[in-house]
């Protein structure tokens, strides 16, 4: 679906991300790991087209800089990192926002399904309540879940996932990371996101590419990635010894 | 609706009260009868109402609400409270081509004012080239806080060069000085024709926009997410922005504030949906402005004051209690 070769992002004389490449196919979930600084972020501000880059990406084999905005939209959703919204709008009205790319311009028609779509999203990030409330009252965790519903409203077919568990507790986690598993059943669909938590990523990616100073260590299936030698590279420490420890704490 | 009739008792009131205070009939029956033809009864001015008031009121109310949608829209578009058209630096522009006009005497025969107007109008075009060529070159992606960046230099640049020009031009000084701070008064119907085409073509534009303006009121990122095409939204929206500063500015000189604080407390009443704040904020802006004008031509009669003082005043009072009351309701 999504084909990425010898990407490179440049900010200056800094090179952030080094000729990375990587496939998503339907159905996975592609897990991007590394430490801060990797330039993993970067890697998916590129693909969404929020950074420049050299090298190709392309989308059902053309060249994604060739899409329409809208129709990319209606094929890639992105969850950023972090979310500051300017005014007061209602969540109703930030997560309706994600039907733009379904109903833009007078030529476009009715957005016939748009409404169920939203009260959908709404209803599956556990916002029904919440749905006039002011989003600049709203916590961290309420509006990352605002702007999921968002990108679940907007109906694409690739969600791109920059930290989806940012300020989310523990319940909200799993209630999240769950939702876009079942999302994902959907033929036709693919995650790729970036996660620093290696248990979610061990739990749910079905493929991973781990980097570091912004080129590829490794990538493929997801226990074939993340292998104690492979995070001993690239976290300087044992992080499976690390993750033991900690997981004892509770025994 | 509430807006609607709200601008139209204040239009009537304005055209009613002035140095010579006319009763609410008679104004009536000077415009009824004018726009069917009928002879009018003596005792009716037709040349105060007709001639003097109603252009100006006219003028007034035109260029409050293009001055307030410039401002919603910038607000909106540059995701700040605190823009308005001449965050952009266009307004500054404009008011350096009027003040090279108004020092040097350029003109058009036939046409008054008319040179004064095109100088305004081609230094808007002109700074709106300038301020986005910078950015461009400064950011390809041309982020808003470039612009905001290059808008805020170019408009200290435009100052200082209108101070040079006056201090060599003292026999225009006071003139120069008094169009700086606005005036409405004069004004006809050519100019009440100019100003509504322009507010209909590029009102009607941006009214176009609400969706995007929420997106981008959003968030620039997230406006891209969802599949605004972000560059091409912003230069339609600031090109229009500037065409309506351009024209507003050459006409009723530079009047501040308006744009800043009447979105903002509009936003106040109906939220900030783009959808509703734009028309919404056309109405708030003609109204205050009739108020301001009206506040200008009466309360130091026979002295008329410029228009922008009493809008300056009355604006950064509104301003602070209204930024003091946001941050405590915080």
């Amino acid at each position: 679906m999504l084909k990425a070769e010898n990407v490179t992002v440049r900010y200056g004389d800094h090179t952030i991300v080094d000729h990375l490449s990587f496939h998503l196919q339907e159905g996975q979930w592609l897990m991007l790991a590394g430490p801060n600084g990797a330039g993993k972020s970067t890697l998916i501000h590129a693909v969404s087209q929020g950074a420049p880059y050299t090298g190709s990406i392309t989308l059902a084999d053309k060249d994604i800089r060739r899409y329409k905005p809208a129709h990319l939209a209606q094929k890639i959703g992105v969850l950023a990192q972090k979310n500051n919204v300017g005014y007061s709008y209602t969540v109703e009205e930030v997560v309706g926002l994600g039907r733009y790319a379904h109903s833009r311009g007078f030529l476009a028609g009715k957005d016939d399904d748009g409404e169920a779509r939203v009260e959908n999203a709404l209803a599956l990030t556990g916002l029904t309540e919440l749905r006039k409330s002011n989003v600049l009252t709203l916590s961290g965790g309420e509006l990352q879940r605002t702007f999921l519903a968002q990108v679940f409203a907007q109906d694409p077919e690739i969600l791109i996932l920059d930290e989806p568990a940012n300020h989310l507790d523990l319940v909200y986690q799993k209630h999240i990371f769950s939702l876009i598993h079942e999302w994902l059943k959907i033929p036709g669909r693919a995650v790729l996101s970036v996660v620093h938590d290696l248990s979610l990523a061990k739990k749910y990616g079905t493929h991973a590419v781990l980097m570091n100073n912004g080129k590829c260590v490794s990538q493929g299936n997801i226990n074939d990635v993340l292998t104690p030698q492979n995070l001993q590279a690239v976290y300087d420490m044992d992080v499976y010894s690390w993750m033991r420890e900690m997981l004892g704490q509770w025994e | 609706m509430v807006f609607v009739v709200v601008l139209l008792t204040t239009m009537l009131l304005c055209i009613c009260i002035g140095s010579v205070n006319i009763p609410l009939k008679n104004t009536l029956t000077a415009m009824w009868n004018t726009l069917w033809g009928l002879e009018l009864p003596a005792g009716v001015s037709k040349n105060i109402i007709l001639n003097v008031r109603l252009p100006r009121v006219i003028n007034v109310a035109l260029v409050g609400a293009a001055l307030s949608l410039c401002g919603a829209a910038m607000q909106g578009l540059l995701r700040n409270p605190l823009a308005d058209g001449s965050t952009l630096g266009v307004s500054s522009g404009a008011s350096l081509g009027a003040v090279i006009s108004l020092a040097f005497g350029v003109s058009i025969p036939g046409l008054e004012y008319a040179g004064t107007m095109i100088m305004a109008m081609l230094f808007a075009f002109l700074s709106l080239l300038l301020i986005l060529s910078l950015a461009y070159v400064l950011d390809r992606s041309m982020s808003t806080n470039s612009i905001i960046l290059i808008g805020v230099i170019f408009s200290m640049f435009t100052s200082s060069a209108m101070n040079l020009i006056i201090t060599f031009a003292d026999d225009h000084a006071r003139s120069i000085a008094f169009w700086t701070m606005g005036s409405l008064s004069g004004t006809n119907y050519t100019q009440s024709a100019i100003l509504l085409g322009t507010l209909l073509i590029c009102g009607g534009i941006i009214l176009r926009y609400a969706r995007e303006l929420n997106a981008f009121a959003v968030g620039e990122d997230n406006a891209r997410h969802i599949g605004v095409n972000v560059k091409l939204v912003k230069l339609v929206i600031l090109i229009t922005v500037s065409v309506m500063i351009g024209v507003c500015v050459s006409i009723s000189g530079t009047i501040s504030f308006v744009g800043l604080v009447m979105p903002h407390m509009t936003r106040m009443i109906v939220g900030p949906n783009h959808k509703r704040l734009l028309a919404s904020s056309m109405f708030s802006g003609a109204i205050f402005l009739l108020l301001a004008d009206l506040v200008a031509r009466t309360l130091l009669s026979p002295i008329e004051l410029s228009i922008g003082v009493v809008t300056s005043l009355v604006g950064a009072v509104a301003f602070i209690i209204i930024f003091y009351r946001t941050r405590k309701a915080r």
